[in-house]
């Protein structure tokens, strides 16, 4: 560990500025439960650490006037938890965030961390995914938007442009009716890294999905926005036989690994089970809205 | 390498220390501070035994780094009793033996002490999930969770 740097500057065009400049030398320091963990075992080891939790825009959670949210990227997933709104809002991606780690964690561990972390079985990314969120990343050619799904690259890598920072995510005004919620399988209660994670988010009127979206977890080498499972869900009133096929869409979407939290076979048939579970609880919460 | 001056805030009193940018909070504490209440169990944050508070919020010591306090209240294991007179957590932890070899302790009282002022009447099932980054090798966890909700009941009626 020699010629480590660490800045923790004000504003977002500072750490922008630093972050390229270090040309890849350099890592975002939001949360640091993934950063820290990969510079003590040597898989890492920036030149630069550019910590952005002293700049306004990345650490605010903002209800916009249209009801939709704006969440910072150095948010932590405890933070998020005492908004008195977002929760009620977007159960879902709430319940997804607040998975990750300890209540220790939950104090550090970001939203932002956890997509830029690239890993496939990151609990809140199915569900950002789900809810159509969008980010904001800002880079030395400015700043631009794109959905979380285009994020990810492969494990460990993003699709971010040389020196982008992610920024904040959007999350869309909600229609009446709608729910969203968030489900992992793990072999134990806590403390656990998804074997398969579901998020679904859907709009129902006058019991009528019309609208759905849908994504998977650690059964690709990315997280899968499941077009089809969400096409096979609209129009539906969800009955026993429209969750079938909506599960079988998820299991035939599955290019899952074999590695000792669970075999490709049973990745793939627990995607499915997750879909109807977690379809359930998405509208039960929306017809109470 | 020039080394990062920090100003900070640690059980109340203004502390200054000069650090690398790759040392951890933990780091610091344990060494040039002297704190050495604050175990190191893992240095991955799954263990829960260098616990400390930062703002009020429960965070492990070995996943920060020490220029992150620049700023900022932190408070350990050392600042829980008052001079001679020891916290109801720590009291309670010796009554009912909520502790065997006792390097998960001080990391479990930080914790405790952070869930019951956030919740003062936490049921079983909270006190486990909150104390669930919190590891004991020696598994005497159900000491601890009565230990915890027994001080939380007996604070409550001294409150009243």
């Amino acid at each position: 560990m020699t010629d480590i740097r660490y800045l923790a500057p004000r504003t977002l065009d500072e750490a922008v500025g630093a972050f390229a400049a270090a040309a890849g030398a350099a890592r975002i320091l939001a949360g640091g439960t993934d950063l820290l963990v990969q510079m003590k075992a040597g898989t890492v080891s920036p030149g630069l650490i550019v910590d952005i939790k002293k700049i306004a825009e990345m650490t605010t959670i903002e209800e916009t006037a249209d009801g939709g949210f704006c969440i910072g990227a150095a948010v932590s997933g405890a933070v998020l938890g005492e908004h008195p709104r977002f929760g009620k809002v977007w159960p879902g991606v709430l319940e997804a965030v607040n998975l990750i780690g300890s209540t220790q964690v939950q104090g550090r561990a970001t939203a932002g961390g956890n997509l830029c972390n690239g890993s496939p079985a990151g609990d809140s990314v199915p569900a950002m995914i789900a809810a159509g969120a969008i980010v904001t990343v800002q880079g030395p050619k400015g700043r631009r938007q794109m959905s979380v799904e285009a994020v990810p690259a492969g494990p460990g890598r993003t699709n971010f442009a040389p020196g982008e920072i992610l920024v904040a995510f959007t999350l869309p005004p909600r229609p009446k009716g709608s729910g969203d919620a968030y489900l992992r399988m793990i072999p134990r209660t806590e403390m656990d890294i998804a074997v398969v994670g579901c998020g679904v988010s859907l709009t129902l009127e006058k019991g009528i999905c019309t609208a759905a979206r849908v994504a998977l977890g650690a059964v690709a080498p990315t997280v899968l926005l499941v077009e089809a499972a969400a096409k096979a869900l609209v129009g539906t009133k969800l009955d026993a036989a429209d969750l079938d096929t909506a599960a079988a869409a998820c299991s035939a979407s599955c290019r899952p690994i074999d590695d000792k939290r669970g075999t490709i076979a049973y990745r793939t048939k627990v995607a499915g089970v997750l879909l109807k579970r977690t379809a359930a609880i998405a509208a039960d919460r929306a017809g109470k809205v | 390498m020039a080394k990062l001056h920090v100003t900070t805030t640690i059980n109340g009193d203004p502390v200054e220390f000069l650090c690398e940018p790759h040392h951890t909070m933990l780091d610091v504490l344990r060494g040039s501070l002297g704190l050495t209440g604050s175990k190191e169990g893992c240095g991955s944050g799954d263990c829960g035994a260098c616990s400390v508070t930062l703002d009020g919020r429960l965070v492990c010591s070995c996943l920060m780094l020490a220029a992150e306090a620049e700023g900022h209240q932190i408070r350990t294991i050392e600042g829980m009793a008052e001079g001679e007179m020891l916290h109801p957590l720590q009291q309670k932890f010796l009554e009912m033996a909520a502790l065997q070899c006792g390097i998960c302790t001080p990391g479990m009282l930080v914790a405790a002490k952070a869930l019951l002022e956030h919740n003062q009447e936490p049921t079983e099932t909270e006190v486990r999930y909150w104390l669930a980054g919190n590891l004991c090798r020696c598994t005497g966890y159900d000491k601890i969770v009565r230990a915890v909700l027994e001080t939380a009941a007996e604070m409550r009626g001294a409150a009243r």
